[in-house]
């Protein structure tokens, strides 16, 4: 709250302390992000070194050429964006039917079903793994892709269908109606009206499911365990130490790597769906 | 939503067209098949003897309640419960506190400083959480790390080359320290966008009637974003559980078992140790001791929704 005062000089002081605060709490947000990127950026005798600088003295992307030729690099970049891509596909195709269904259709059994989508929004994955990894054990599908890309594709669903169905209840009926009484059909009303208005929820949604998708670890570690070649990037991540030992260097050029397309498209959203991520409860 | 004229109209004419259901079947065999049959799945384990042999052969014997009373008798497991528990109110009071502070702080900033702090916050946001633990994991380093470099420089000697990920509390602590680093920026966010709709006028006059700025907070501005508060809160009880990602990257709830709390010790002993009945009654346990905050937050979350579709 903004409360005009005439002491000036007083009010200065007083407002210090909440400085002094604002400084710190930007400071321990950016520096392990700082650190992670310079350190990608230093030669590594800077890195092993006793007395680090703050700021490089001396610029290298030595780190990064490591990094990208590792060993499948290229591979698990590519098995990240194909599983990712499927599953937010998969994802706004089969939510944008639900969505649709629960927003605009009256029908029974309308109302247990938003509330099966509410619990599974708030399905406890990470004590799931155990049965995934024997059904997908039992079913020949250890080691597969499409196994993550359906993984991933239900955690993202829930959260998909209830953002959409808020943006399709947003669209006042009234437009696609006056649509169908120009002769369109119900389907292409939707198609027509409907369907543009909700570019910004489709965005939303499928950067949303981007990021979940993109940033899975623990599917990815336990779901894929012989097949070395269908990893995804988090777990080559986690790895990275055991194949290039003492390299941070080569460590933390990993990390910006896989990072850096998680922040671009979380920075670029941001502004749009803060408040939709926060109302539909997502970890980020 | 459909206006209640509309409404009724819709179900006299057509109260079972197949429309509705055809459009929302694919989401419903998702959450049978990838969610409610691997639930099924594991509550059926947990009262089954399931090893190595049985999940290669798959004659799996019913034991009844064998594995819950292996657990429970089992003092390791209640040291994982304490732990578990420990873990999640360390973190969740952490978190709460301070961003409550962050939230309150921001709201009184300039127009420049806000929008500063709101971008570093969404920026820690976006740290994938893998990258993040591989950063924590080099911050900390015995030997390079700028931590021990730091806390060395300011004159504690004890620090220097000191291995934190060796200590079981110095671990512990890491990954406290970074659970709460990456979780302050959701709950500052949505605090700090609930604060901003508490109307001026309130604290105006809560001012004019010789408040002081705690009295203000207790009794103006806590009690109007108590619902979000409580919101955020269950959230991050239940999200503690997602921690098992930068405990598994970060230390495998080592060394010895000082950072293993449930979902790690579930995993480790159906699937390191191959005790897969063990692993799913943990797992069932976790979700039980689970339930009442998720019910809970549930209703928050259903409720929210409702009220801003």
């Amino acid at each position: 709250m903004t409360t005009t005062r005439r002491a000036a000089p007083g009010r200065a002081l007083r407002r210090t302390p909440l400085y002094a605060a604002a400084v710190l709490t930007v400071t321990l947000c950016l520096f392990p992000v700082y650190w992670m990127v310079a350190t990608a950026f230093k030669p590594s005798r800077d890195i092993q070194s006793y007395e680090p600088g703050l700021i490089p003295a001396e610029w290298t992307l030595d780190h990064f050429r490591t990094a990208v030729q590792a060993d499948g690099f290229a591979l698990f970049w590519r098995n990240s964006v194909l599983v990712t891509l499927g599953a937010v596909l998969l994802a706004l195709v089969v939510a944008l039917g639900a969505a649709y269904a629960v927003a605009r259709l009256r029908w029974r059994g309308r109302r247990p079903f938003v509330l099966a989508v509410f619990i599974a929004q708030m399905a406890p994955w990470e004590s799931l793994v155990i049965p995934v990894y024997i059904i997908s054990r039992d079913t020949n599908m250890l080691d597969r892709l499409p196994t993550l890309t359906l993984v991933y594709f239900m955690i993202t669903l829930p959260f998909t269908v209830v953002v959409l169905r808020g943006f399709i209840a947003g669209i006042p009926p009234e437009l696609e109606e006056a649509a169908q009484v120009d002769g369109c059909t119900r389907v292409g009303a939707f198609r027509r009206i409907a369907f543009p208005l909700l570019a910004p929820g489709l965005m939303a949604t499928s950067l949303f499911g981007f990021i979940t998708a993109w940033n899975e670890f623990t599917y990815a570690n336990f779901l894929i365990i012989k097949q070395q070649d269908s990893r995804t990037l988090p777990v080559w991540l986690s790895s990275f130490q055991t194949t290039f030992g003492t390299d941070w260097g080569a460590t933390m050029a990993a990390s910006t790597l896989f990072a850096l397309p998680a922040l671009i498209v979380f920075l670029a959203l941001q502004r749009h769906v803060t408040s939709g991520l926060t109302a539909g409860g997502v970890k980020g | 939503m459909t206006s209640p004229v509309l409404r009724r109209a819709g179900r006299t004419r057509r109260p079972l067209a197949p429309g509705p259901y055809l459009l929302i079947a694919p989401a419903v065999l998702g959450m049978l098949y990838l969610l409610l049959y691997p639930f099924g799945r594991a509550l059926l384990i947990s009262f089954q003897d399931f090893g190595l042999r049985e999940l290669i052969r798959g004659d799996a014997e019913f034991v009844g309640l064998r594995n819950y009373r292996t657990l429970l008798s089992d003092p390791v497991f209640w040291d994982v419960v304490r732990r578990t528990f420990l873990f999640m109110a360390v973190n969740v009071a952490a978190i709460m506190v301070l961003s409550t502070l962050v939230a309150l702080m921001t709201e009184r900033l300039g127009r420049i400083g806000r929008a500063v702090v709101l971008s570093s916050l969404v920026l820690v946001w976006a740290v994938p959480v893998v990258a993040a633990t591989t950063v924590f994991q080099w911050l900390f380093h015995s030997e390079f790390g700028i931590v021990n470099e730091t806390l060395t420089d300011l004159g504690l000697r004890s620090f220097e080359g000191y291995a934190w990920f060796a200590d079981g509390r110095a671990a512990f602590t890491i990954l406290v320290v970074l659970v709460v680093w990456q979780s302050v920026p959701f709950a500052a966010l949505t605090l700090y966008s609930a604060l901003t709709t508490v109307p001026g006028e309130l604290y105006e006059s809560a001012r004019l009637d010789g408040a002081g700025g705690l009295r203000i907070f207790r009794s103006v501005t806590f009690p109007l974003v108590r619902p979000i508060f409580m919101l955020v809160l269950s959230l991050e009880v239940i999200w503690t559980f997602k921690a098992f990602v930068q405990i598994w990257v970060m230390t495998r709830g080592g060394p010895g078992d000082a950072t293993t709390i449930l979902p790690v010790y579930a995993v480790q002993t159906a699937l390191a140790h191959q005790r897969y009945d063990l692993g799913s009654a943990a797992s069932m346990i976790t979700l039980l001791l689970m339930s009442g905050v998720l019910a809970l937050s549930f209703r928050r979350l259903f409720r929210q929704e409702g009220e801003h579709p």
